[in-house]
């Protein structure tokens, strides 16, 4: 029930963060100058915000996605089976949301 | 009691086959988008930097254009299929509704073919001199 309804949302989010992507790649294919000017909206503080809601978001929606498409299969729907992959998507996506975190934390350590 | 006939009530609705369809590409749209959402985060944490010419040259590749050009095209047809089954699942008012989809289709086809002109304008002009 909460992982439905939160997949939905996380999947509105991730919209959201497909027209971060594709403004961003009009302003890389726009040149230097633009891509400088998007890259000062792109870092303001609020919008960093929105990149630690995206990774959230992605992380649990690609893990509760697989689990959606494991269900198709017809396997897993029991009650009880649900119940334990509900957790099971919970902490997947916490540790791949840590793992995500993690590494963007040590490229961006490199790129200084 | 309606006067018009049960096939009245029903034309203009829609194919009953059409929902089989959506399932289907909902589907087949996830199932692409784990590899290439994956590939497209490491490629981005692996950059050095978000430097143009840097950004640039790794969108120039022909493998990462083309990775990026189909992320792009099945991130938006996989958020136009959910975002829709959104829409028909909460807005009720028919009129309301209707706009908002087609609303919601236009804005993903300009997002979509947007991140593609971008790729390829990229792709083709080369990296950064």
């Amino acid at each position: 029930m909460v992982t439905s309804i939160l997949n939905r949302f996380t999947g509105m989010g991730l919209s959201v963060g497909l027209l971060l992507l594709v403004y961003w790649l009009t302003a890389v294919a726009a040149g230097p100058q633009a891509q400088m000017r998007a890259g000062r909206i792109l870092s303001l503080p609020v919008v960093k915000l929105l990149y630690v809601a995206l990774v959230i978001a992605f992380s649990f929606h690609l893990i509760a996605g697989i689990r959606h498409l494991i269900w198709d299969t017809g396997r897993g729907l029991e009650r009880a089976q649900a119940r334990r992959s509900a957790w099971l998507v919970g902490v997947a996506s916490v540790a791949l949301m840590l793992v995500i975190i993690y590494c963007a934390w040590l490229s961006r350590g490199h790129a200084r | 009691m309606s006067l018009r006939s049960p096939l009245g009530q029903v034309l203009g609705a829609g194919s009953a086959k059409h929902g089989v369809h959506h399932w289907w590409m909902q589907r087949l749209t996830s199932v692409a988008l784990v590899p290439l959402s994956i590939w497209f985060l490491v490629s981005l944490l692996s950059l050095p930097s978000f430097d143009h010419w840097v950004v640039s040259a790794w969108m120039a590749q022909s493998s990462s254009a083309l990775l990026l050009i189909l992320l792009v095209l099945v991130a938006a047809w996989h958020s136009q299929l959910g975002l829709q089954v959104v829409i028909e699942d909460y807005v009720h008012a028919a009129g309301a509704k209707t706009v908002t989809l087609v609303a919601i289709t236009f804005a993903h086809v300009l997002i979509g073919s947007a991140g593609v002109l971008a790729v390829l304008r990229v792709a083709v002009r080369g990296a950064a001199p």
